[in-house]
């Protein structure tokens, strides 16, 4: 008996409906048909009346969770890919992270945005949003990259009274097994140490903790303990468990799978330069997508992210220094 | 393209006119008053220059169209999401003006407390939305609301009501959001003051249908066309489509037309509305429509206007008096906290 990282959120939301009369879902196609992806199957027939097909209308299903919530609703909003999110920013940015700041209500909204590359999905089924929302005051940028933490950081979402960015990684929904869902480890704004190091620290969450494993695994042969920190979270960034891995490496490689110009790995970067800089032995170092739109073609997209074989590569780089 | 409307404008009639809608339209008709009373004082403190930081933004005009839906509304029982030009709808929905006041100088004991400004407030627990400057964005929150209220069984007979502009209809926003009220047939109301002028955008620039209320039929809602300028007949409508909605009549789209009769904001003369539009009956001043009504009807007589006149300049000058020595914020009291979960807050915690 084994769960997937995807059959974890379902049963994260299947639990949040259980726990709270107040939990709602609305999104395209997640009723009967149980989702584009079916993270939320059968969820419909197990709470009527609390799993909603919506329009094709990102701006209104955000708008109306955020009137939702202040009516004491605690709305999960799916986003068929995190890619549309972006036609929901405007009440993403501008309603729902500024709603507790300018009028004291709190907005305890979580959008689940199914998110990352898989092959062949092309430009528009595979961005990473996570840095566009976590620039915004007001929001909460998770990004799951365990199965265990795909299951506990969606409740705690649910919990929290302030909007969540629940980023879940579509190429983790399958691909990702545990045995069980297993304990509450960490609280949302805590990173985890994935693989403990001595040589150079990696600092990367989502899909690519695991490229980053990998990797690790790989510089292990050559005899380099290289240490994973998974962030959990973007926002907050737990900068004191990356000082902290950094204090005992001394070498730094910001890992991600989202566009290089500023973002996740570049707050990495600055954080670590300004609070950090007497524990570097070597220039920090970031690895991110290409520059491009994400392409289509499996040879292309494989060579548009970061991978096993480029984490190491720039890990070899990094420890030549 | 449709060049004939099929919308017939709704007039009020002397059977209309019970003793129960005499005394709402001599109550709005007094919303409306301290309405003009209270901005044309913000509209002279802005230009005195030094105590309105940032824009003021006036409903000269709209007065009847805005306080004829706010009064049909209950606070504490509907929700209300008022946009730029509902200083009276706001006022009929219940908002006392000192926070009108309060917002607009920016003092910490207003809903907003100096972190947002002028018509930028609201109370949401109280069911008073704080719009946001995204046109056609509340329309979806509103609906939320409702929404919420059905799922938790406590929607009774309570309503919703949005407003927008001829402006505002054009966006996404405004789209989704009335399709999504529509496809949830939620008791909203959306009224949308057709001012002829977005910013500086006549209408030909905005929308190419006969009138906005023809598209009420392509969202599946029930659509009504009034002369805004006209108080009973915006009563009438008003009350029609109130009491739709609370018995299940779905979303309802109330388009009235008049001319906005100040500029966008007070740093615009609007020099680019032509002398015909301000010729036109639709540029009539509502407030002196209503009044001219009252007297007509011998509801009240001239003397009876004027004290009431001065009766509100001396509210509206007390409440500004006793604002203006209210504190404004401060930089070192304030928490600069975007989140309510304290200690998610990033730079809080200890190093």
């Amino acid at each position: 008996m084994s769960i997937t990282y995807l059959e974890a959120i379902r049963e994260a939301q299947y639990e949040a409906l259980r726990h709270d009369p107040a939990v709602f879902l609305y999104g395209q196609d997640i009723a009967t048909f149980g989702g584009a992806f079916k993270a939320t199957k059968n969820l419909s027939k197990e709470f009527p009346g609390r799993v909603f097909d919506s329009p094709i209308s990102e701006d209104a299903m955000i708008g109306m969770a955020v009137g939702a919530a202040v009516e004491g609703a605690r709305p999960i909003i799916e986003m068929q890919f995190a890619d549309f999110s972006s036609v929901g920013f405007n009440q993403i940015i501008n309603q729902a992270a500024t709603l507790y700041w300018r009028t004291n209500v709190p907005c305890p909204i979580t959008i689940r945005m199914p998110s990352g590359g898989t092959a062949g999905s092309g430009p528009f089924h595979s961005q990473s949003m996570e840095a566009i929302y976590a620039h915004y005051p007001g929001l909460v940028i998770v990004t799951p990259a365990t199965v265990e933490d795909a299951y506990w950081m969606l409740l705690d979402s649910v919990t929290l009274n302030d909007p969540v960015i629940y980023c879940e990684h579509k190429f983790l929904y399958y691909h990702l097994k545990a045995d069980q869902i297993g304990e509450r480890s960490l609280p949302i704004g805590k990173a985890r140490i994935a693989r403990p190091g001595r040589h150079a620290t990696i600092v990367t969450y989502s899909a690519m903790v695991h490229e980053a494993l990998r990797a690790a695994e790989e510089l292990q042969l050559d005899g380099y303990q290289i240490e994973v920190v998974d962030l959990r979270s973007v926002k907050p960034m737990d900068t004191d468990t990356i000082l902290a891995s950094v204090a005992r490496t001394g070498r730094l490689l910001a890992l991600g799978e989202a566009f290089p110009w500023g973002g996740v790995t570049a707050e990495i970067i600055a954080r670590v330069s300004s609070e950090g800089f007497h524990l570097l032995d070597a220039p920090p170092m970031r690895l991110n997508s290409k520059d491009t739109p994400i392409p289509y073609h499996p040879n292309l997209w494989k060579s548009h992210r970061p991978t096993t074989a480029t984490i190491a590569a720039a890990l070899r780089r990094l420890l030549r220094y | 393209m449709l060049s004939v409307s099929l919308a017939e404008t709704t007039t009020c009639s002397e059977t209309d006119l019970t003793a129960d809608f005499r005394d709402q339209f001599l109550l709005t008709y007094q919303h409306m008053l301290l309405s003009r009373v209270l901005e044309e004082k913000l509209g002279s403190l802005y230009r005195a220059g030094g105590r309105i930081v940032g824009g003021v933004y006036l409903g000269k005009g709209q007065e009847a169209f805005s306080a004829a839906l706010g009064v049909q509304l209950r606070k504490g029982r509907d929700i209300y999401g008022p946009l730029i030009r509902d200083q009276a709808g706001r006022i009929a929905f219940g908002e006392p003006i000192i926070d009108t006041v309060r917002t607009y100088l920016g003092a910490v004991t207003g809903p907003m407390r100096g972190r947002d400004g002028n018509i930028h407030r609201g109370r949401p627990k109280e069911g008073h939305m704080a719009m946001i400057s995204h046109l056609g964005s509340m329309l979806a929150v509103v609906a939320g609301g409702l929404f919420a209220r059905r799922l938790a069984g406590t929607l009774k007979d309570s309503i919703g009501a949005t407003s927008i502009g001829d402006g505002g209809t054009s966006t996404g926003a405004f789209h989704e959001g009335l399709n999504m009220a529509a496809v949830e047939r939620l008791p909203i109301i959306v009224s949308v003051a057709n001012n002829q002028y977005a910013y500086s955008t006549p209408n030909t620039r905005q929308y190419a249908c006969a009138n906005l209320v023809d598209r009420a039929a392509g969202y599946g809602v029930e659509g009504v066309a009034v002369d805004a300028t006209d108080l009973a007949a915006c009563l009438k409508v008003f009350r029609a489509a109130t009491a739709r909605a609370r018995v299940g009549g779905g979303p309802q789209m109330i388009v009235g037309s008049l001319l906005r009769l100040a500029g966008h904001g007070e740093h615009d003369d609007a020099s680019y509305v032509p002398d015909k539009a301000r010729k036109d009956p639709a540029a009539r001043d509502c407030l002196a429509v209503a009044e001219q009504f009252t007297l007509d009807h011998g509801w009240m007589n001239e003397a009876e206007i004027r004290e009431l006149h001065e009766e509100v300049r001396r509210n509206v000058d007390q409440t500004f008096s006793k604002v203006s020595k209210e504190p404004t914020p401060d930089p070192f009291k304030e928490n600069w906290q975007a989140l309510s979960s304290a200690d998610l807050v990033e730079g809080q915690h200890e190093a």
